[in-house]
């Protein structure tokens, strides 16, 4: 007679406590599976996951740091929790980025040499508008020509990074710049306002916990809010309520278009303060991974984008430490995506252990 | 006038080389999706197939060995887009971005030591025959295997997609997969089939660039390659001929912008390089409009979560 061990069972309903703690089963899965690469690459992986996990955040620098990285990550993640929650794929957030970047940046630019305390908001204003244009091209070209908006979003972040590239080698470049790849530096008034002599933290956070707060008053409390959830859970039932479902596609592409533009201004105003080549290690695709993490909600994506920007510091300093590449982030960043998704089985299905009863055997 | 004709020949046989990674790539796709499984890590699989091959070409200086290997990688990668969204139901946009980033970064790390090590040359067939002919030599000769294979592969693809059994079963579980279960057919089998098959080709693909095109390791050489053979299906409307027509439009483009270049036109450098990506954007546009043509051809259960209750 066969002895079923495990038992599958589909769940009724999905348990709230389950659902928020998959992620963390996902992040512990993720250091075992990098603690295991580590080992292959010859490192002894203890002292490998120190290097990258704690070693980053043992000082203030390190913490400031990590609020750094993780100001424009929890920004364009609040962002993309909008698209994602309508069954919207915006996987171009790196491009609209970039794009706010640019736009801010030539307004920067304009100013240079311009005193005065409105120079700055015009500045992020300007970025926000930026983003939030470039991200309503998939969106309108997905509402009135029906054309697939994950690869569209995702061909102009190529079409952003070659913009950019134009600019700061040609008409933006620096003139007394000796022909390197970048503009000038942005003036005094045209930067994020430090918070801490000799730490690189800047106002941009502030931005963020006010988008976070703003999200969630209109996710959890406008009737806009409860069309985005109602027609990520079923579109049938969107259309059949009478939800203006076109409208709304281009209203959360615009939300997650400004979320990624304001990233962008953030950081060529705040730790960058020019434009260069490389404005952006990818934040627009990392974000992803952080507004997964999170659970598409927003107090999930402020821890979510903690932990990931750790990978980012984890990187940097198993590059200088270990002499692996900086690329070892992204691996991670991959792997708590992947054990994230496959531990999300635990919420549909309960797994049970059986056990050998005595009459049995 | 000769000489003229043999440049327009040269030029051809370069774009017909430009398109073998997509060729390659959205034909192993297409079959995917076909068995209704969205899988976007192609980006992620042919950089792993790139960093693999070229690896393996120097590690055990054999070409065969490397193009075979770079095609298990390939497969081997896929098992865990596979296992996550047949085994464990995990939604296929999500599980095939978080592939895409894996790959580069497990290709880099991996790399990091292939950097700058110079490629080995890959055997030509029929060159000889290349210089005979003025116009048609550089076109059908002097190409490797792999080209040879891959302007065959939508053929075999078109073929074994309508006239085989397998074929038949494949378009059926894509098309409805509860009907294909009912009929005995184990879904799950053939999606896992038609993925790991899609990963073998998208490591091939991977390693046509880096052991033929541009023989050499560079870090992120794939460059959006990956993702233009993704709408490339779209484009071909799943269809493996239109896959080779479009593929070839694409090899154009790359092939006309980067001579625009060499020629030095007036044009900024970096609007010639957008080319590709904007002609994508329209050429999608342009297939998209009539969303009866798209419904028609797209596997019905594309991306959709196929749970049989045991």
């Amino acid at each position: 007679m066969e002895v079923q061990l495990i038992k599958i069972e589909k769940r009724n309903d999905v348990s709230r406590s389950i659902y928020f703690l998959t992620p963390v089963l996902a992040i512990f899965l993720t250091l075992l599976g990098g603690g295991i690469i580590f080992y292959i690459l010859g490192f002894n992986p203890i002292e490998a996951l120190k290097f990258f996990f704690i070693t980053p955040i043992s000082d203030l620098y390190g913490l400031s740091e990590l609020l750094v990285k993780a100001t424009p990550l929890c920004l364009i993640a609040i962002g993309l929790s909008f698209c994602f929650k309508s069954n919207n794929w915006n996987i171009g957030a790196e491009g609209q980025l970039i794009f706010g970047g640019i736009v801010g940046g030539g307004v920067a630019l304009l100013f240079y040499n311009h005193d005065g305390f409105y120079v700055l908001p015009i500045i992020i204003l300007s970025g926000a508008i930026g983003g939030m244009l470039f991200a309503m091209i998939p969106a309108i070209l997905k509402t009135y020509f029906n054309t697939n908006e994950i690869l569209v979003s995702l061909m102009l972040v190529y079409v952003a990074k070659l913009l950019l590239d134009y600019l700061v080698v040609g008409p933006w470049s620096n003139p007394e710049g000796f022909n390197f790849p970048e503009t000038r530096q942005f003036s005094e008034s045209a930067r994020m306002p430090i918070l801490f002599d000799g730490l690189r933290i800047h106002a941009g956070i502030f931005i963020t916990l006010i988008t976070v707060f703003l999200s969630w008053l209109i996710l959890y409390k406008t009737y806009l809010g409860f069309q985005i959830k109602v027609s990520g859970l079923s579109l049938k039932t969107a259309k059949y309520a009478g939800y203006k479902g076109k409208t709304m596609i281009i209203i959360v592409f615009m939300i997650s278009g400004a979320c990624a533009g304001l990233a962008g201004v953030g950081e060529i105003t705040g730790p960058i303060g020019q434009l260069h080549r490389n404005i952006s290690p990818d934040y627009g695709f990392t974000a992803i991974i952080v507004a997964f993490l999170g659970r598409l909600n927003p107090v999930g994506i402020i821890f979510a984008s903690l932990i990931v920007a750790l990978t980012y510091l984890g990187a940097e300093t198993a590059q200088i430490f270990l002499q692996v590449p900086k690329y070892t982030g992204q691996v991670f960043q991959g792997m708590i995506l992947f054990f994230l998704l496959g531990s999300d089985y635990l919420l549909f299905f309960k797994i049970k252990f059986l056990g050998l009863k005595k009459n049995e055997l | 006038m000769s000489f003229d004709l043999n440049f327009i020949g040269i030029l051809i046989g370069a774009i017909m080389a430009s398109s073998v990674p997509l060729i390659l790539a959205a034909s192993g796709e297409l079959i995917t999706e076909r068995s209704g499984v969205l899988n976007l890590g192609v980006e992620g699989m042919m950089i792993i197939g790139a960093i693999s091959g070229f690896a393996l070409m120097v590690i055990t200086d054999n070409l065969f060995l490397a193009v075979i290997g770079s095609m298990l990688s390939g497969l081997i990668i896929s098992i865990i887009f596979g296992v996550l969204t047949q085994s464990l139901l995990t939604n296929h946009v999500a599980t095939g971005l978080a592939l895409t980033i894996f790959g580069i970064g497990m290709s880099a790390m991996i790399g990091k030591n292939f950097v700058g090590i110079p490629g080995k040359e890959f055997p030509l067939l029929f060159i000889n025959l290349k210089e005979n002919f003025p116009f048609l030599g550089p076109i059908l000769f002097g190409h490797s295997i792999i080209l040879y294979f891959a302007f065959l592969l939508p053929f075999l693809t078109n073929y074994f997609l309508k006239k085989t059994k397998i074929g038949l079963i494949i378009r059926a579980v894509g098309d409805s997969p509860t009907s294909a279960s009912n009929q005995g057919i184990n879904v799950t089998l053939v999606r896992y089939s038609c993925i790991l098959y899609g990963g073998a080709m998208c490591g091939l693909a991977g390693a046509y660039l880096s052991l033929i095109y541009t023989p050499q390791w560079i870090e992120n050489m794939t460059g959006g390659r990956g993702w233009i053979a993704l709408a490339l299906v779209v484009f071909a409307t799943w269809s493996p001929i239109k896959v080779l027509i479009g593929a070839l439009i694409f090899g154009g483009i790359t092939i006309l912008q980067l001579h625009m270049q060499a020629v030095g036109l007036r044009i900024p450098v970096q609007l010639l390089s957008a080319l590709p990506y904007i002609m994508t954007i329209i050429v999608l546009v342009v297939i998209s409009r009539d969303s009866r043509k798209i419904k028609l051809n797209t596997p019905t259960s594309l991306g959709q979560i196929f749970y049989k209750e045991k």
